[in-house]
């Protein structure tokens, strides 16, 4: 394999891997700052309990998310020296920012929270598990306008001369809407994960009669905060997706294997195509269901507006960037946005239900064996989520301006990248390992082996999988 | 603001970065080192690694920021450099995830196996990231193969030369005695004895290889290739480092560690003198080096980061600062007062 699809792959794989832990820690660190704020208010020792117990799968989750991320920035450097030298003038600002205001703090204060207690006063150790979790989020936030620009490039000009593009409004830069949309999206869908992992843990100690006040408290957290949140991650997506009609047709039509420009437009529900992945076979829309136009709806919200196919667009592109394929592959992005869409639907609805159940005895319900699974369900949405804003965005790195052949470190030898590849992949797959078995002790355990900070209490109790 | 002196200002924010991120991580990666030589006992150990518990993912932060900030104000250094020290860039990531996940993960279960599988993983991946950073520092100072396209041309084993590796491992002695002395500071009763016999032990080495070092980039004439002429810089780094002696001999923890702080501050110092108003010396054609004025951004992008580097690099300064008077007592290794 040549050195530009490894380095795609590597870029992949590492930061999807990353993505898997990322948003936990941005939402599961709000539940923790906030069980921490109640105990302040009540002195309930049960608040008290849940700030630790969560807090602990919160840090052991946490530990990945910081080592992985510093692969992160580095490799934009080591395999992607190109586009770094052409961005490197706008997409290092918020980089650097990153670091500068939201880095430092989640890290000092992480370490005053977990090292602090007794040590600070009381009123400083819960401001650290605040300011901890807002500098976590506002990491996420300098991320994704990063990120933003290389969707939607904003604020900046292409210098002729030394031919990079050059910052001209760090104001652009900062309120690009496509950052602030990723953001809103991103957040919520952290907190949905977090709620979804608080209500499968807490139903596994459920059905076993397990701590009952303690579990029955999280339970409803989750549930209240992933109603709420999923339902943001939806409203926030719908938007994200009309600004990307606006912005990015090509991924927006690639979406929906939308070959043909059509007024009013049809949703395809399933879709099968060729082996080629580049043309249709078979298809059930939803105007076989009656309901004509809803592509149209996700794409400016009315039923009747033109949705132009991709074969227009790819003839646009060429006429603009010259000649080329423009178009994504699209067994991918379409896949990924059904797998997205159709488990964030199931998370709003089961959250609701978790919530109708709550008025009665649900924890006796036969069902709540079941409930512990829903734990996969936001990461297979993150995922998804992720490998389809990404890839839908090919062939370009920065859309419109720079393509991902372009900006491939040209030093690079398919040996210097087989070494990386398999290295990261033994690595990232022992931490995996590592991470999984420490959660799964720590949160079958449950919230009285989390209080115990000493050696030897916690292996008499902790480690006895049933 | 000229263009030419935000130039120099983010060649000097860009030091400033890395000077705290070697004093601060020095002593980090020289504890994560010594770890399994220094503490017998799993609460020695715990000791040992809660001296830094609560602020080494933050001084870690410095090399990130140093990366980010490098990034954004000198592009094609960060290019340059990056891509072109890519495998040993790459073990270096190694070095510091297995490190940063074993100080989370070792005392999470309670099997003496996974325990010192763990404690091996912070002492090996200290060493790596140690040796790999002084190695990479070291090659900056002594010049790489960079062609007309700001290209580097060499590969792993261009890096690999006695030079590179003299100073890859002056790094890590350094860094050995740097961390004993903060221990020096942070532990107390017989492991604190203990960290003093090491460190006289190390400071020996360190200042051998340190000597050899300077003579080596006197000698090669890696020291005169800028325009600044680092001057007595450098033989206060060796006066300081050879005073260490004297402290340590007097169990006096405090200033031994104020002199390898300075050591490492003043070596920093030298070597930016050293190479600007290079940031990338070629060794195939002085002409074709990088330097502040061919990678750095364009003059608005850094207007902008130095109102944010002013607003926000003090207040981290004060936080960070306050977390050490925080935590400054010694640490007690009875497992009651132990943190795990």
């Amino acid at each position: 394999m040549d050195p530009i699809t490894l380095s795609r792959w590597q870029f992949g794989l590492t930061t999807v891997y990353h993505f898997l832990f990322v948003p936990l820690t941005l939402g599961l660190s709000w539940f923790v700052a906030y069980f921490q704020s109640r105990y302040y208010q009540t002195r309930d020792e049960e608040y008290r309990k849940m700030t630790k117990f969560w807090g602990k799968l919160f840090l052991i989750n946490f530990a990945i998310g910081v080592v992985t991320g510093i692969v992160q920035e580095f490799q934009f450097g080591m395999n992607w020296s190109e586009y770094s030298r052409f961005v490197g003038d706008i997409f290092g600002a918020p980089l650097a920012v990153e670091a500068l205001m939201a880095f430092f703090l989640e890290s000092t204060f992480l370490g005053v929270w977990v090292f602090g207690e007794g040590k600070v006063p009381e009123k400083v150790h819960h401001a650290a598990i605040w300011l901890a979790a807002i500098g976590s989020n506002l990491s996420a936030l300098w991320i994704l306008l990063a990120n933003g620009w290389m969707q939607h490039p904003v604020g900046y000009v292409i210098n002729e001369a030394n031919g990079r593009a050059e910052l001209v409004d760090f104001f652009a830069l900062i309120t690009n809407p496509k950052g602030w949309l990723f953001f809103w999206h991103t957040i919520a869908a952290g907190l949905t994960t977090a709620s979804f992992l608080i209500i499968g843990v807490s139903a596994y100690h459920l059905i076993r009669k397990q701590n009952v006040t303690f579990f029955k408290r999280s339970f409803q957290a989750g549930a209240i905060v992933g109603l709420v949140a999923s339902t943001l991650v939806f409203f926030g997506g719908h938007t994200n997706g009309q600004y990307m009609f606006e912005t990015q047709p090509m991924k927006f039509s690639a979406i929906e294997a939308h070959w043909e420009t059509s007024q009013p437009a049809d949703f395809s529900i399933i879709t099968i195509g060729d082996l080629s992945g580049k043309r249709e076979v078979w298809s059930f829309r939803t105007s076989q269901l009656g309901i004509p136009g809803v592509l149209s709806f996700l794409a400016c919200n009315n039923f009747d507006c033109e949705v132009k196919g991709v074969d227009a667009i790819q003839a646009e592109y060429e006429a603009t960037y010259g000649p080329g394929d423009y178009i994504p592959l699209m067994v991918v992005t379409y896949w990924t946005f059904r797998f997205m869409m159709s488990v964030g639907f199931l998370m709003m609805l089961l959250s609701f239900l978790f919530l109708l159940a709550m008025r009665g005895n649900y924890e006796n319900a036969k069902w709540m064996k079941f409930v512990p699974w829903v734990i996969a369900l936001p990461y297979i949405a993150n995922a998804s989520g992720w490998i389809l804003s990404e890839m839908g965005r090919q062939p370009w790195i920065v859309q419109g301006l720079l393509k991902v052949q372009d900006a491939v470190s040209p030093n690079l030898t398919t040996v210097d990248l087989l070494i990386s590849l398999i290295g990261y992949t033994v690595v990232y797959g022992s931490l995996a390992g590592a991470m999984v078995y420490l959660m799964k002790k720590y949160a079958i355990a449950g919230p009285d082996a989390a209080m115990h900070e000493s050696v030897d209490v916690a292996p008499a109790r902790v480690g006895a999988d049933d | 603001m000229s263009y030419e002196f935000l130039q120099i200002l983010w060649f000097i924010l860009i030091a400033v970065l890395w000077i705290g991120f070697h004093f601060l991580e020095g002593f980090d990666f020289g504890v994560g080192m010594l770890l399994p030589f220094l503490g017998k006992k799993d609460e020695e150990r715990r000791a040992i690694i809660n001296s830094i518990g609560s602020v080494w993912d933050g001084n870690e932060v410095w090399l990130l920021t140093a990366g980010g900030a490098t990034f954004a104000a000198f592009p094609h250094w960060y290019a340059t450099m990056f891509s072109g020290f890519y495998l040993a860039l790459f073990l270096l990531l190694v070095g510091l995830i297995i490190r940063g996940i074993a100080f989370e993960y070792r005392s999470k279960d309670s099997s003496p196996k996974w325990r010192n599988t763990f404690d091996w993983m912070i002492a090996v991946g200290s060493f790596l990231s140690a040796l790999l950073l002084g190695a990479a520092f070291a090659n900056l100072a002594r010049g790489v193969p960079i062609d007309e396209n700001m290209m580097f041309t060499g590969n792993l084993f261009t890096l690999l030369n006695p030079y590179g590796l003299l100073g890859g491992l002056t790094t890590v002695v350094i860094f050995l005695l740097h961390g004993a002395n903060f221990l020096g500071l942070k532990l107390e009763g017989e492991l604190r004895e203990r960290v003093n016999v090491f460190a006289k032990k190390l400071w020996v080495a360190a200042s051998v290889l340190y000597v050899v070092l300077g003579i080596f980039t006197y000698v090669a004439g890696f020291w005169a290739r800028g325009v600044v002429n680092p001057g007595f810089v450098p033989v206060a780094a060796v006066a300081v480092l050879l005073t260490t002696g004297y402290f340590l001999n007097n169990k006096m923890e405090g200033w031994a560690f104020i002199m390898t702080s300075l050591n490492i501050v003043l070596t920093q110092v030298t070597f930016f003198s050293m190479i600007f108003p290079n940031v990338m010396i070629s060794s195939t054609n002085p002409a074709f080096s990088l330097t502040i004025y061919n990678a750095s951004s364009s003059q608005y992008t850094l207007t902008v980061m130095s109102i944010v580097a002013l607003i926000f690099v003090p207040i981290v300064l004060v936080y960070q600062g306050w977390t050490y008077y925080m935590f400054r007592e010694r640490i007690k290794n009875d497992k009651k007062s132990l943190v795990y």
